[in-house]
């Protein structure tokens, strides 16, 4: 399957097979304003198969949650049909919303407009930990 | 600087506002008539939805013994709670009356969910199986009247080491301290949780040790810090039965104890310390209830930002 280049926007590459939805929704962009190219299981010589986004004409949005997301997937910035910028993606310090604790003891289970709220507690193991509960989160095999 | 904070972890207080706390508490102790109206016109609201005796009798004598007035409820079923509000909105409502909150809540965080919510300072009263500072701040005052200081103590603590939040609470504050060693004594079932045992105890590479007899590890103890095994927090009745009278302390066991070693207890018991060692000078848990009340006076003090001359 062949998708033009874009002249300004947002290439995200090489997304681990499957997980391109997933990161549609996070990223809350408008797909009914936005130009938006998702192309699933696409050929690649790297990963055997892949997910690829291309987002035409955007390119303020936030991608913090990008690096708990999918750590292998790259991100560059198009103007005038150029890589601008290449952004390296790291595990962000503190996620909203993204995990769920599971803690049946936890507030979040009973308080319905708490913010799932985790902080980064060891990039190595990409555990996270829970806000109000202290429950620590594996990412690894998310 | 306390005034204005919410305290809903022993790291909330820097080790220099303990000191604060605790030279206030020695000073309420040794005059209370000069506190009697320190918190004249203040009123402290206690949200209580899990029951509670000592927390919130202490609590509610710290403010009445300061001048101030209390508001609140011990059971839920008879605030808006029942009608199904939130811990946000509740708080909210109780801040355009309060001047300060103590929350006890049988869910883990839930004391941060209301500090999140309001400018007015919250005290965790002990949140399900988590944290319980103002317990920390009660067995930091006893130790520190009898030892002077907190450097270079080995503490054991022994029991339900995973759900008593006053242990992780304890753990927590003393891992600040140089040279604290620690002893844990429990069961592999109810050994601290990871959160303290990576995040707090290997995260600042303090020695530690986890054993399941007590009789072998007494003598080499400054303090042990007995806990209950707590029915409530089960979700099995057979677990709790059958781990419920894993360690009792007697006479005979004292015996294997140094002669300055502390006993403490944050309270209740039920037969994890045999009556007949509360005759021993060693055991400290009646005199640690009793501070209880005084460092949480210095600590509303504190968080209100009031001085007395």
């Amino acid at each position: 399957m062949i998708v033009n280049s874009i002249e300004r926007g947002i290439v995200i590459d090489h997304i681990t097979a499957g997980t391109g939805n997933r990161i549609l929704d996070y990223l809350k962009i408008d797909t009914k304003k936005n130009t938006i190219a998702f192309i699933m299981n696409a050929t690649s010589k790297k990963h055997g198969r892949k997910d690829l986004i291309k987002i035409e004409n955007v390119t303020d949005v936030d991608l913090t949650v990008l690096g708990l997301l999918d750590p292998n997937a790259t991100v560059n910035i198009i103007e005038n049909g150029k890589i601008v910028k290449k952004i390296n993606l790291e595990l962000p310090k503190t996620v909203t919303n993204v995990i769920k604790c599971k803690n049946p003891r936890c507030v979040t289970s009973v308080e319905r407009n708490a913010p799932h709220i985790f902080h980064l507690m060891d990039a190595q193991t990409r555990e996270y930990r829970c806000e109000y509960c202290d429950e620590i989160v594996s990412m690894k095999n998310e | 600087m306390l005034k204005g904070k919410s305290i809903l972890e022993p790291m909330d207080m820097t080790t220099a506002e303990l000191e604060e706390i605790f030279d206030l508490a020695d000073e309420i102790i040794a005059n209370p008539p000069r506190f009697a109206h320190a918190c004249d016109g203040k009123l402290l609201a206690t949200l209580f939805y899990e029951p509670s005796t000592r927390t919130r009798f202490s609590f509610e004598a710290a403010m009445l013994r300061l001048g101030g007035q209390v508001i609140g409820f011990s059971e839920p079923n008879s605030s808006s709670v029942a009608k199904g509000e939130s811990i946000a909105d509740t708080i909210r409502t109780i801040a355009c009356y309060a001047d300060i909150a103590v929350m006890r809540h049988p869910k883990e965080g839930a004391p941060r969910v209301a500090a999140n919510s309001t400018d007015m300072p919250v005290i965790n009263a002990g949140d399900g199986g988590h944290q319980h500072p103002t317990q920390t701040l009660t067995d930091l005052l006893t130790i520190r009247r009898r030892k002077g200081g907190f450097e270079n103590l080995t503490v054991g603590l022994c029991g339900d080491l995973k759900f008593g939040r006053t242990v992780h609470s304890l753990i927590k504050a003393l891992s600040r301290y140089a040279g604290v060693k620690f002893v844990l004594i429990s069961p592999e079932e109810l050994r601290v949780p990871d959160y303290v045992r990576r995040g707090v105890l290997e995260a600042n590479n303090i020695p530690f040790r986890e054993v399941k007899k007590m009789q072998e590890v007494l003598p080499e103890l400054d303090v042990l810090y007995m806990t209950r095994v707590q029915r409530e927090r089960f979700f099995n009745e057979d677990d709790y039965i059958r781990l419920k009278d894993r360690y009792i302390l007697d006479a005979e066991k004292m015996q294997l104890a140094n002669e300055n070693m502390m006993v403490l207890h944050p309270l209740p018991r039920v037969n994890e310390i045999a009556v007949e060692v509360d005759s021993d000078p060693r055991a400290l848990y009646f005199e640690q209830a009793k501070n209880g009340m005084f460092v949480r006076m210095a600590l509303i003090m504190k968080l209100l930002g009031i001085e007395v001359e």
